[in-house]
């Protein structure tokens, strides 16, 4: 008799065999004659500038996290949409609490401003010089 | 060198059955890097659509070269892009085949004499295995060409080559 654990741990052990199992075969049949060229990071075509693992901007991080809440947002939302007619009142009221309590999230985010992109404000030097005379005024006849 | 990749010193049933199934694999699944150079490009856009459709050959373009295995080389090579070639053709995984189509890049097409800019034939710069002519080839032309070159892989072997 499997347990509900057991059938976890099953799926666990399938899944790594599954991955493990490509990267072998593709370990056993594959050429592998390697040459810096090859190995080197695709750019469209054009010469890598630097490495692949680049640091990003901390501020993408919070938006990739926004996207995350409002993509189980629909998640949740289009299952409710299908069965909608069979729900009747209830539904509709537990759903716009839902979607209520995300609004006050996205208030939330939009008030602190981490919606607003801030561009970076280049402090460009001016150097201050002496206004020269014209060539003409100088020249006495 | 992989295990199996030309390992072998003799031909047997094994090794032959082998080859049959690994040539029947890569043959049927032939993805295709993604780029178009010319107007050959378009008759190969043409190809993939659903009236000829690549798909059912198993030609998927694939939008990195990492994960393709056939490179069509639609269209005019002009010297600039033929760095760009080169280096896309480095970085595609083995086995890897090219295939010129049209004459520009079989030969340099109409610019053969006076074009100052243009690559005279692709195989200048990395190995083409199948060329189909044409100016543009049509895509039933283009057709064919993979069809030989699935034949081409098809005779392949694992035994190791002897000079």
């Amino acid at each position: 008799m499997i347990t509900d654990f057991g059938r976890v741990f099953l799926f666990f052990v399938l899944g790594v065999v599954f991955v493990a199992g490509g990267l072998v075969t593709a370990w056993l049949i594959r050429p592998q004659r390697w040459y810096p060229a090859k190995l080197s990071s695709y750019e469209c075509g054009e010469e890598p500038v630097g490495d692949s693992w680049v640091r990003f901007n901390i501020r993408f991080y919070v938006v990739a996290l926004i996207f995350l809440i409002f993509d189980v947002e629909i998640v949740f939302l289009v299952p409710w949409a299908v069965v909608y007619s069979r729900l009747g009142a209830y539904a509709f009221v537990e759903m716009t609490i839902f979607l209520a309590i995300l609004l006050v999230g996205y208030a939330y985010v939009w008030v602190k401003g981490d919606l607003d992109w801030d561009k970076p404000q280049p402090n460009i030097p001016v150097v201050k010089r002496r206004q020269e005379k014209p060539l003409s005024e100088e020249v006495t006849v | 060198m992989g295990l199996l990749d030309r390992q072998f010193g003799t031909s047997n049933v094994i090794v032959t059955s082998l080859e049959n199934l690994l040539n029947w694999a890569r043959l049927s699944s032939l993805w295709q890097m993604q780029f178009g150079l010319a107007c050959c490009a378009i008759e190969m856009m043409a190809a993939a659509a659903s009236h000829y459709d690549f798909d059912r050959f198993g030609v998927i373009p694939r939008a990195t070269p990492r994960q393709s295995d056939v490179m069509i080389v639609a269209g005019t090579v002009t010297l600039k892009m033929a760095t760009r070639i080169k280096r896309l053709y480095d970085q595609m995984s083995e086995p890897r085949y090219v295939i010129s189509m049209g004459s520009c890049s079989n030969c340099g097409g109409p610019y053969w004499e006076h074009g100052y800019h243009v690559l005279k034939g692709v195989d200048r710069v990395i190995p083409v295995d199948v060329y189909v002519p044409g100016c543009p080839p049509r895509p039933e032309a283009l057709m064919e060409g993979l069809i030989k070159l699935q034949e081409k892989i098809r005779s392949e072997s694992l035994v190791k080559k002897t000079a």
